[in-house]
């Protein structure tokens, strides 16, 4: 077995992504590695959100494979897509707590339809959770009755609910003030390390991208695909490519 | 000694009754297994009743977080017996995990109760007070409309045109062939159902006068009202109410437009544009059953019963039934928009206004109607 930070648990090999007759990316590839936080930037509409859902199986691609786990999940048939989905979290752009439960069932849905365990278990490893992203206490709150962070977070919780082995994040800080944000930074990489998940985040927050990101790739509309890839500091620091330079530093063209 | 093996974890418990504990686990602590780890682990203080108790977890390969949580809790259970707990041989990495588990968070209770239990008389206080609260809100809708209606008629060029057609066509248009088969159903039912009767009689020729005249006076508007309250009252409350929890109603209110003005006022016009519309044809197509019973089974010619038909028709009935189908009309649209206005909260209030806008509806088709008669019977002296 690779040391732990290199072996490559998600791979992405010659990805085409298409809508219709509309090519979005074409011939992209990259891998993941265990227990990494790795992020996928690039300016609004370049196919971002795109590639996460063909990363978690909710689209299928035109060409090329995505390996989770040693798993094809683009030719895997439903059940062994389920059974990967079950070590997936997904926190989405907009938080898609289900607006008519509680905190608490919110949290419990996962872990009713995934396990046989009774409720009271259930409703300990629901506190714990809630626990975990500042929520203690908020159980038979409604997501109507919070914050944007606090849905964020609570969001977060459910997502987290079976323990994933990876963690997908589409754009987590949008929408959240600098303090909040900063926050959330805190607890995602709390987590990561704590519970060793892989977290693929996709987002355009400078912020959050020095402070949290391992490594990153940036697509970019006019390739239809990858312009850069590597740690973020490098990038700004040594890229010679201007859209990176301008992404990073913050400059309009 | 003890040694036991799952899935997952290996356990093994060392020493004597009485005196100290030592718990050695290995292998998997993991959500598969959290419930039988789970009991395991209490089963001991109870069954050993120790001095101290030392859990030794330098075997673990993996943890998540319920197998911490099984840790934490056998801690807090050990606090809560007086038993002094000992973790040991957690490796780097576990500790971490441990560490973000808040233990004060597992014990404290929620910031509100589970669901707040009252009292029966508190309950049907509550129950009024909303009841109240939605009789004047109605109110005040109904105010807010007939404003705009006037507004509107007032100034005919501030109608969005465009959009009583898209809604005529919607109610009206594609509503036409339920409001059609299930009015011909009903004129064939009512035929066939008195022909028995009056058939003992020899009064035959009398069933185009019953399935006329109940046609046109009640059953015709009242079926076609409640079918259009299910079809487009529904879709009314529906999609004002997804607006509204879209923040789209507040859009339009910050760009100046009124929304009532905006969003009712279109489809109220439009209903009572088609439901009268609608009324009439239902009237026809119960005719037109009662027709074919007429013909296939009490052996009159069509020419007699379009006869008889049309004499039984009074200028007067087929006014008021027109009068009522618009006011129908206009209860039915207004209820479907002041519950899409009234939606608070996500999802599950847009469902919950739909469905009370049909009911609220048919309701008010029936009191409205109850009205009409008492008022006609009086007009018509
Ligand atoms: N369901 C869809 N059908 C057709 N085209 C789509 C669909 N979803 C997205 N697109 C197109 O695909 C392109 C990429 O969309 P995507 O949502 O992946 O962008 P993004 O990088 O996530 O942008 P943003 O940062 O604004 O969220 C856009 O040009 C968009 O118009
Ligand atoms: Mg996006």
């Amino acid at each position: 077995m690779a040391p732990p930070g290199t072996e490559p648990v998600i791979i992405v090999e010659g990805l085409t992504a298409r809508y219709g007759e509309v090519t979005i990316l074409q011939d992209v590839s990259f891998e993941v590695r265990r227990g990494e936080r790795f992020m996928i930037l690039g300016g609004s509409g370049c196919g971002k959100s795109t590639l996460l859902k063909h990363m978690i199986g909710l689209l299928r691609p035109h060409a090329g494979r995505v390996i989770i786990n040693g798993i094809d999940i683009t030719r895997a048939d439903e059940g062994t897509l389920h059974r990967v989905r079950s070590r997936l979290g997904v926190l989405f752009q907009a938080d898609a707590l289900f607006g008519s439960m509680s905190l608490a069932e919110n949290v419990a849905l996962p872990l009713a339809e995934y396990t046989d365990l009774p409720p009271e278990l259930i409703r300990e490893i629901v506190r714990m959770k809630l626990g975990l992203v500042n929520l203690a206490g908020y159980e038979n709150h409604m997501p109507s009755e919070l914050s944007g962070g606090m849905r964020k977070r609570a969001g977060l919780a459910r997502a987290m609910a079976l323990d994933p082995m990876f963690l997908f994040f589409d754009e987590p800080w949008a929408g959240l003030d600098p303090v909040t944000a900063a926050e959330l930074d805190i607890l995602i990489r709390s987590l990561n390390e704590g519970t060793g998940t892989t977290m693929v985040f996709v987002t355009q927050e400078l912020a959050s991208i020095f402070s949290l990101a391992q490594r990153v790739i940036m697509l970019h509309r006019d390739v239809k695909g990858i312009i850069a890839r590597g740690a973020p500091q490098e990038l700004r620091a040594s890229s010679t490519d201007p859209r990176v330079n301008h992404f990073f530093n913050r400059r309009a063209d | 000694m003890a040694a036991m093996n799952h899935s997952g974890y290996r356990m093994t418990v060392e020493g004597t009754a009485g005196e100290e504990a030592s718990i050695r686990l290995a292998g998997r602590l993991a959500l598969e297994d959290l419930r039988p780890l789970m009991a395991e682990l209490r089963a001991i203080p109870e069954r050993m009743k120790p001095r101290r108790i030392a859990l030794d977890v330098s075997g673990v390969e993996y943890l998540d977080s319920a197998g911490a949580l099984a840790l934490i809790k056998m801690e807090i259970l050990c606090g809560s017996l007086g038993i002094p707990f000992e973790l040991l041989g957690v490796s780097e990495k576990d500790h971490g995990l441990l560490r973000l588990i808040d233990r004060e968070a597992q014990l404290r209770p929620p910031l509100r109760p589970e669901s707040e239990r009252s009292d029966i008389v508190a309950k049907l206080g509550d129950r009024a007070r909303r009841q109240y609260r939605d009789v004047l809100e109605i109110m005040s809708f109904v105010g807010e409309l007939v404003a705009a209606l006037a507004f509107c008629l007032a100034h005919p060029r501030t109608v969005r045109w465009e959009e009583v057609k898209f809604y005529m066509k919607r109610a009206g248009a594609d509503g036409l062939p339920i409001v059609a088969l299930i009015s011909l159903l009903l004129g064939l039912i009512m035929a066939f159902m008195s022909s028995l009767q009056l058939k003992q009689f020899g009064a035959n020729l009398y069933v185009a006068n019953l399935v006329t005249i109940a046609m046109v006076r009640e059953l015709g508007p009242i079926m076609t009202a409640i079918l259009v309250a299910g079809r487009s009252g529904s879709a009314f409350a529906a999609e004002i109410g997804t607006m509204v929890v879209n923040d789209e109603v507040n859009a339009l209110v910050t760009m100046g437009f009124d929304p009532v003005r905006f969003l009712a006022v279109p489809k109220v016009l439009a209903a009572m544009i088609v439901v009268p519309i609608l009324t009439v044809y239902a009237d026809v197509f119960a005719m037109l059953g009662g027709l074919i019973v007429g013909v296939t089974g009490l052996d009159l010619t069509a020419f007699t019963y379009i006869q008889q038909t049309k004499a039984s028709i009074r200028v007067f009935d087929f006014a008021t039934s027109l009068a009522k189908a618009v006011v129908f009309a206009m209860l039915i649209s207004g209820i479907g928009c002041q519950r899409g206005f009234q939606v608070r909260g996500g999802a599950e209030g847009v469902g919950t206004s739909t469905t009370s806008a049909v009911v609220s509806a048919i309701f008010l088709i029936i009191v409205a109607d109850s009205a009409f008669a008492i008022m006609l019977h009086y007009v018509r002296q």
